[in-house]
């Protein structure tokens, strides 16, 4: 009996194989790899813009501690101090000059003490920088860009979730003429992605007088193939009899679609639903190419945006990207074992 | 392809019953539903029973039409036409010019002999992208998949964790990275706490599509490692426990069983990481903008800069451009089609 047979009778046995340790060690460091920088970028976006400019950055937002003095209208940093005798005193600076420091004593504020600079250390505290998420919100068309967005994700979930429905009852319960010539076309759409057409679908928007609409973001993707593929087959695995016995109850094809079929495919609309938000919520090309007015602008358009011009004020700009993950993020931790099985059951994404 | 009892969001979509009353107890949601219903049986009663199934296509037909095949029919047509005009009856027809002015190189190997040198930068940067990051990608998959398929605690966790970063926008996955890679950012403070020199990563052409490839990798491998999950898990363990009768190693087990059981999804795998790649635009943008200089310009960033972006909006090389591409990606999904063709027969 060789080694590998030995090892192997020993797993058996339910004791580890240096396969199984190197399974979690490969899946702990995929845990860091994967949230980590998510996380990072969590922290990063509560600190101020002073502790984000530190390098080496510290892992917890942390900032200066300030502590306002009688008789001064700013509050001011706190430094630990060591004097010249060695001990070590909390002092407050006034201000800096060359590499000296003012400071002063909190508990004493007539006294004025002159520091090297390379004597004192910031006092430091955990300090969550709500400002970068409020300010924003205030100053820059972050709301609007917001509003804009859900629009074109609610809207257009909507309409594709109706047109799409509509054209997989057809698809699935009836025999028409010209349902395979109609069955080739939705194929043949699957093919061709939205980057192969840009230009003119830029000018069918155009002569319909839609640029810088919202509306010219919701309405070319509006029908996916991948959306009729999905309800179709779900609808075909329906019962016929139901069908055939609302027709007796002369209800009309319109009844039976709207009252009986879509009830019927919740589970599969769910799915689409799902996936239609979460695409409508990152799309980027095509707005980026539609869209040229701030005012008309998504959050990812807006966001990429303002990377360009707040370079500088990455405190805004972390904490915007936050505030565009966040509902995906939420989504996902409640709908997470629904969304990994559809993907993995219809390859959509 | 088929969703049979799926773990359903509802719990009033039971299919066995309640037929009569499927929009709830809200009286205004039925009277909407009222509404909706008395114009369509009116239009029913007008053009008979027959011809309805037309009416619920025509609404997805409409708009595949309107912005899929319309659009389709009006590239031909820019890419062979000139000028900066965007209505077509403006445009001065030029033959293959378009596509001749793309293909007028010196030599097919060096971009710089080319007289539309940026499109053959992108052609050069979107064939180095794709093939190493499909080689990455369907790699890393395959062994994610494999750890993930073996008997270990917290799987549904573990496999939610390399799923997460799918569901990120490109322009949300790009900014944490460049967040992470800029000068003073946490990696280069790590690389100093090493004893290292800070390294520019997004302004040395290598590095910057080394990164381009690791971003993406990172942002899209949970979907591929999802699809080989799936296909691992569908290989009947009767298998293995033979195998494991016979005292076959393990490395053998794989090569011989796992890998032949699991070709046909890794070949939707490997197709369909390839299509991807070669449209790959998002994420390498707002990470690097194609920069530093050209070296992670892809192809579709050139034609969206073609067309809309620069100074003279020239939609017939764009559109020249995009057809070039729509072959190459036409030409993959063929293959992707036969290989699923001879995987479901």
């Amino acid at each position: 009996m060789n080694i590998a047979n030995l090892l192997t009778a020993r797993r058996n046995a339910k004791l580890w194989h240096w396969t199984d340790i190197a399974a979690y060690a490969y899946l702990l460091l995929g845990v860091v790899l994967m949230f980590g920088p998510v996380l990072w970028l969590v922290l990063s976006s509560f600190k101020t813009q002073a502790s984000l400019l530190e390098f080496p950055p510290s892992l917890l937002p942390m900032s200066q501690k300030e502590i306002r003095v009688e008789g001064f209208p700013q509050p001011l940093p706190l430094f630990t101090v060591t004097m010249e005798d060695g001990s070590t005193r909390e002092l407050a600076q006034i201000r800096r000059v060359g590499i000296q420091a003012q400071m002063i004593d909190p508990a004493n504020p007539s006294q004025q003490l002159r520091v090297p600079i390379d004597k004192r250390v910031p006092v430091r505290q955990f300090a969550l920088a709500t400002e970068n998420y409020t300010e924003p919100l205030e100053r820059f068309a972050f709301p609007q860009f917001l509003a804009n967005s859900v629009f074109v994700t609610v809207v257009a979930t909507l309409i594709t979730l109706l047109i799409n429905s509509m054209a997989a009852y057809a698809l699935s319960i009836y025999e028409f003429k010209g349902k395979n010539a109609a069955m080739l076309m939705v194929i043949g759409t699957l093919m061709i992605p939205i980057t192969i057409i840009l230009v003119p679908v830029y000018l069918v928007v155009t002569k319909l007088g839609l640029v810088n609409s919202l509306w010219a973001v919701i309405l070319p993707g509006a029908a996916t193939p991948t959306g009729v593929f999905l309800l179709r087959q779900y609808m075909l695995t329906l019962p016929r009899d139901l069908i055939e016995a609302a027709r007796m109850d002369k209800a009309s094809e319109w009844q039976i679609y709207w009252r009986i079929v879509i009830p019927l495919s919740l589970p599969a609309l769910a799915v689409l639903a799902i996936f239609s938000i979460m695409w409508r919520w990152n799309e980027f090309l095509w707005p980026l190419a539609v869209l040229t007015k701030t005012e008309s602008y998504t959050l990812q358009i807006g966001l990429n945006a303002f990377q360009g011009e707040l370079q500088t004020q990455w405190q805004y700009l972390l904490a915007m990207t936050v505030m565009t993950l966040a509902p995906v993020a939420i989504v996902f931790v409640f709908l997470q074992r629904f969304i990994t099985t559809g993907i993995a059951n219809t390859g959509m994404k | 392809m088929t969703l049979t009892s799926k773990p359903s969001l509802t719990p009033s979509s039971d299919p066995a019953g309640r037929r009569t009353q499927p929009h709830g107890a809200h009286p205004i949601l039925r009277q909407a539903a009222r509404i909706i219903d008395w114009p369509m049986s009116w239009l029913q009663r007008l053009i008979g029973e027959r011809r309805m199934p037309y009416v619920f296509l025509l609404p997805n037909l409409m708009f595949f039409g309107l912005f899929v095949f319309v659009p389709i029919g009006i590239n031909f047509i820019y890419s062979v036409t000139g000028g900066p005009a965007l209505f077509p009856s403006e445009r001065p027809y030029v033959g293959a010019g378009q596509y001749a002015y793309l293909f007028d190189c010196a030599s097919y190997v060096d971009p710089s002999s080319c007289r539309e040198d940026h499109f053959w930068r992108g052609v050069f940067n979107t064939l180095r992208f794709t093939f190493f990051q499909v080689i990455a990608m369907v790699g890393l998959s395959l062994l994610t998949a494999i750890v993930l398929n073996m008997k270990i605690r917290g799987r549904g966790f573990f496999r939610a964790v390399y799923f997460f970063p799918v569901l990120l926008s490109p322009v949300v996955v790009a900014l944490i990275w460049k967040w992470i890679l800029q000068r003073d950012g946490l990696l280069n403070a790590g690389i100093m706490a090493l004893d290292g020199d800070k390294i520019l990563f997004l302004s040395e052409p290598g590095w910057a599509m080394f990164w381009a490839i690791f971003v993406s990798v990172w942002a899209h491998m949970g979907f591929y490692t999802l699809i080989l999950l799936a296909g691992l898990q569908a290989i009947p363990s009767d298998i293995y426990e033979a195998a494991e009768m016979d005292a076959t190693p393990r490395w053998r087990v794989f090569w011989r069983l796992t890998l032949p059981l699991l070709w046909p999804n890794l070949i939707v795998v490997i197709v369909l990481a390839l299509i991807r790649a070669v449209q790959t635009f998002d994420e390498v943008f707002v990470l690097t903008g194609g920069g530093p200089g050209t070296s992670t310009l892809m192809v579709v960033q050139y034609i969206y800069e073609t067309a809309f972006s620069n100074q003279v909006q020239n939609f017939g090389l764009a559109a020249a451009a995009s057809v070039v591409l729509g072959i190459v990606l036409f030409a993959l999904t063929l293959t992707q089609l036969a290989f699923t063709q001879r995987k479901s027969s």
